[in-house]
């Protein structure tokens, strides 16, 4: 007999934070560049070299949980981290153990259906990055078989922030949402630029299975080597089926850390818990504990923007817009930026995404220029969304003014003006326009009155064409329609 | 025997620099002069381990250049003998540890940098127990050091180079490091003033850590006025230690004491002096009459923690030692004893890199930080730590300084002490301090023969002040030394022959 059984997922992220200069030291904080340029004694682990901490990240560690509603106590402090491994200069990491800059708050997150979720962090503390190996000799770069390893430390002393959530995710979809969601929050928040193939954001996901309705959790396994959301998503959804088809095979789940194999799609033993380090956590001697004074984080908590998960709230809830358009400009930042300022001026939040999403994305895709550096501000879209409103103009009129005000035409309604483009309702102008349309066409007109209703739209498109676009299409409707019949 | 050193060489640092200002003498004179000394004596001394003479003739030179242009420099071209646990920019640093043996440092630390700046010239790097670990020298791993006062003696530890260069006129200013009695212990020793500030007031940057929380750089001079002077010279915030304490220092140098009326001496009743034998006993009683006599109100005060000293020390020391010296692992700089894989070459490394010492005290260290030992050994310790330095904040409410002995004996033989706990009671006395991080030193008070001794060898008395308290602790200092002159009582071994 087979178990229904659920997942618990958990997921820590490591991600490095946007600075101007390393952790502990005056090095340049920027990805890449050759091999062992931006280091000096402090980032190298250097006999008699001290670390002095960033300020600026640990504000931005603040600012970031403060967004997530954690606590921020009033004490901290640094700890090291000890193991020993190539690429980690002074074989301890400078971390934060028992006292972490921020504790609790919860990430909000949705779902592709729109509804809002949210799972709780236990915390998030700052640390130092590692440098980078590269085994050279095996031929497909891993260490197993190589000859010789290569190590930069460009990367070693980055600050990087980890945080951890609980283990309250349910299922693959719900993970990857609650990444979205965090990688949304940091790119508002401008502490990272969030981008997993450049190893600015990292995650492993711890997953355990349990029978479903369950309280108590099952023996969890650590996921790691994961380089995009997607592989995040397969991996764990990989993960939970191993598990359940080894529980109803009546195995025993171990707790071990598995890697990712995106090859082939499936996890492998990587350590188990026997295996782990004694890491000899205590206090770092040459840092004093962090004091947050209380007037920094008021500053810091005033400073907030809104955040996306509260944008989402008011474009579907306020707005009504759907999902996957309110996702679509929180995920753009500068068509969403544009669009708050539109909506601002037009107060026609829908019509506002339709062209937003509409025209200027395509525009904008088609010319790489984005909405904000293009010749249309938002006051003219917010007036030409007037004019399609007040039904001054017809929809085909304004996608080709949209086009126009693209390339820096200016004000929508003095073009319409100068240029007497104003949709025209009066029938008395449209009506021998219908009737030169079908006598020119009378077998289409023949045909229309045998059944083809289908044809409609062709006669109406040679009578638009014939107003030069400024018929308004319902009247033409009307007019060919009571002609005909 | 002294007729043999260069007259200049003799005078203190405050007056060879007060020369070369007046330019009664140049600094490449007096540089010339101290490297020849230290081609005469050091193949027996064995004070350096480096010899900077190209380096010390160019930096002396720059100074006499400095001097010309009207510059006023407080060191100007005093000889400066540096522990090899500091950094130098070009030179090797070794730390007396064959793992970094043929190291060269790629930066200079910033207490070196401000005394090179006030006009000092580094001739050297001297010799030092592996990491600052030792009270006798016999842990370096790269050279043996010997007392100047009876060459069969030991120096004292682990800043022994120092002392014994400084002792022997092979420098006028000497930089050691004291983590739990490194500087003044040697002082004792070589009958020099051995002078450890205030825990975060001279910068630890370009410092080698062995202890991180307790490391403190400070001077080795012949007289306090010296110590007073590199003190203000070299204290102060440094942006690059964040340990380093960001409040103004007051200068000492123009404050010494020619008594000590009004102020309160504590004499520490958990203390006994007897249990020194009744030479040191009797000496001791002597420096604190002397004491009285210049002015000062003695008062008896108590530190019943002190005791834990060095339990407390050997726990918390090791735990910092074996994470600060985990990097020396062949990876990026030092020693590399190749392997099959990179763990066997951190393990060959380490095992031919590091002496005994060092490995005893990365496991000790490495223990009391494991899980499941960490709360019973490291958090304890702290805990201690924390009563020691309570014990000395009740202590000082009833007094303005302390006054102690500065080390259990006077110099012994080499390989007199071989078993490591023995050794590590020679600190008894400094430990305290250290724990709670305050200022103290040792000052020369007077001679004793030991047992089987053939000549009466220097006997130091420590006096410890409360956190900042360097300008009362340094002004009484001077005004005993002046009162007292036990220093002058005898010249050391000039030319390397026993005396």
């Amino acid at each position: 007999m087979t178990v229904a059984y659920e997942a618990v997922i958990g997921i820590e992220c490591h991600v490095e934070l946007r600075t101007a200069t390393k952790m502990f030291c005056g090095c340049p904080n920027a990805f890449g560049g050759e091999p062992n340029t931006k280091i000096c004694p402090v980032c190298l682990g250097m006999p008699g070299a001290l670390p002095v901490p960033n300020a600026r990240a640990i504000e931005l560690i603040v600012t970031t949980g403060l967004a997530f509603g954690a606590s921020i106590p009033a004490f901290s402090k640094f700890d090291r981290k000890n193991y020993f491994y190539p690429d980690m200069p002074k074989d301890y990491q400078i971390s934060q153990y028992d006292m972490p800059l921020t504790a609790g708050g919860s990430v909000k997150y949705w779902l592709d259906d729109g509804a809002m979720k949210e799972c709780r962090l236990t915390r998030i503390h700052l640390e130092e990055d590692t440098g980078k190996s590269t085994h050279a000799g095996s031929g497909d770069g891993r260490i197993a078989g190589s000859s010789y390893s290569l190590v930069d430390f460009n990367r070693a002393g980055v600050p990087l922030m980890e945080c951890v959530s609980e283990p309250e995710l349910t299922s693959p979809q719900e993970a990857i949402a609650y990444l979205e969601s965090l990688r949304r929050t940091l790119l508002a928040l401008d502490v990272s630029d969030v981008k997993m193939e450049e190893g600015s954001l990292r995650c492993d996901a711890n997953v355990s299975v349990r029978p479903a309705g369950s309280a108590q959790l099952g023996t969890k396994t650590e996921i790691k080597n994961m380089n995009s959301f997607r592989s995040v998503e397969r991996a764990i959804a990989s993960e939970i089926e191993r598990q359940i088809e080894l529980l109803n095979s009546g195995g025993r789940i171990v707790q071990e850390t598995r890697g990712w194999d995106e090859v082939n799609g499936v996890t492998h033993s990587m350590r188990s818990k026997e295996e782990a380090h004694d890491y000899r956590y205590f206090p770092d001697p040459d840092l004093v504990p962090l004091e947050i004074q209380p007037s920094d984080v008021t500053r810091l908590q005033a400073s907030l923007p809104t955040l996306p998960w509260q944008r989402f709230e008011r474009y579907t809830t306020e707005y009504g817009l759907a999902a996957k358009q309110a996702t679509q400009l929180i995920d753009n930042r500068s068509l969403g930026a544009y669009f708050d300022s539109v909506v601002e001026r037009s107060g026609n939040p829908q019509q506002s995404s339709n062209f937003v999403l509409g025209d200027l994305a395509r525009l904008a895709n088609e010319t790489g220029v984005a909405v904000g550096d293009s010749g249309i501000t938002a006051e003219h879209l917010a007036e030409l969304i007037a004019l399609v409103q007040s039904k001054r103009v017809n929809s085909k009129i304004a996608k080709a003014l949209v086009e126009r005000m693209w390339n820096g035409a200016g004000s929508p309604a003095a073009i319409v003006e100068r240029e007497g483009l104003a949709q025209t309702s009066d029938r008395e102008t449209i009506e021998p326009l219908v009737d030169q349309v079908l006598a020119a066409h009378p077998d289409v007109a023949a045909n229309y009155r045998a059944g083809k209703q289908n044809v409609m739209g062709f006669l109406v498109g040679q009578v638009m064409k014939a107003s030069g676009g400024k018929a308004d299409p319902a009247v033409v409707n009307q007019l060919v329609r009571d002609k005909l019949s | 025997m002294s007729a043999q050193i260069d007259a200049r060489l003799e005078k203190s640092a405050v007056e060879i620099a007060g020369d070369v200002c007046a330019r009664r003498v140049s600094a490449v004179e007096v540089v010339e002069s101290t490297l020849a000394r230290i081609a005469a004596a050091d193949g027996l001394l064995g004070s350096y381990l480096t010899v900077l003479s190209d380096s010390a003739r160019a930096g002396a030179a720059a100074v006499d250049q400095r001097i010309s242009r009207g510059e006023q420099l407080p060191l100007a071209g005093v000889p400066l003998a540096v522990k090899d646990n500091m950094c130098l920019d070009g030179t090797r640093t070794t730390c007396g540890s064959k793992i970094l043996e043929h190291w060269i440092a790629p930066y200079t630390a910033t207490a070196v940098a401000r005394l090179i700046e006030a006009g000092a010239v580094p001739v050297g790097k001297t010799n030092c127990d592996e990491f600052a670990m030792g009270s006798s020298c016999e842990n370096s791993a790269l050279g043996v050091t010997r007392n100047p006062y009876d060459t069969a003696r030991v120096p004292g530890g682990s800043s022994v180079g120092s002392a014994s260069a400084v002792a022997a006129y092979e420098a006028a200013l000497g930089l050691g490091s004291d983590t739990g009695g490194s500087i003044r212990e040697p002082a004792a020793f070589c009958n020099l003033v051995g002078f450890k500030p205030t825990y975060g007031r001279v910068s630890r940057y370009g410092l080698v850590a062995f202890a991180s929380s307790l490391d403190q750089i400070g001077p080795l001079t012949r007289t306090v006025r010296d110590a007073a002077l590199a003190y203000d010279v070299m204290a102060g915030y440094d942006p690059m230690d964040a340990t380093s304490i960001n409040r103004p220092v007051e200068p000492t140098a123009g404050s010494l004491l020619d008594d000590l009326r009004g102020l309160r001496i504590g004499i520490v009743r958990d203390f006994d002096t007897k249990v020194l034998g009744d030479d040191l006993d009797g000496l001791y009683r002597k420096a604190y009459h002397d004491l009285e006599r210049l002015g000062a109100q003695l008062v008896e005060v108590a530190l019943p923690t002190a005791d834990y000293g060095v339990p407390t020390y050997y726990l918390i020391a090791p735990a910092e030692c074996s994470s600060n010296l985990a990097r020396f692992d062949g990876v990026r700089y030092g020693l590399r004893v190749d392997g099959e894989d990179v763990r066997a070459m951190y393990d060959n490394t380490r095992a031919a890199g590091f002496g005994p010492e060092v490995k005893r005290r990365i496991l000790i260290g490495t223990h009391a930080l494991s899980s499941g030992y960490y709360d019973a050994y490291y958090v304890r310790a702290q805990k201690a730590r924390t009563l020691i330095a309570r014990d000395f904040e009740r202590a000082f409410a009833r007094c303005d300084l302390i006054a102690c002995p500065a080390a259990s004996c006077t110099a012994f033989e080499f390989a007199a002490k071989s078993d490591p706990y023995s050794m590590y009671l020679m600190d008894y006395y400094t430990i305290p301090m250290s724990l709670a991080g305050l200022p103290a030193l040792s000052v020369p008070c007077g001679w004793s023969r030991p047992p089987g001794g053939s000549v009466p060898m220097p006997v130091g008395l420590q006096l410890c002040a409360p956190l900042f308290g360097e300008r009362s602790l340094l002004g009484a200092a001077h005004a005993y030394e002046q009162a007292t002159r036990h220093a002058l009582a005898r010249s050391p071994v000039a030319d390397g022959a026993p005396a």
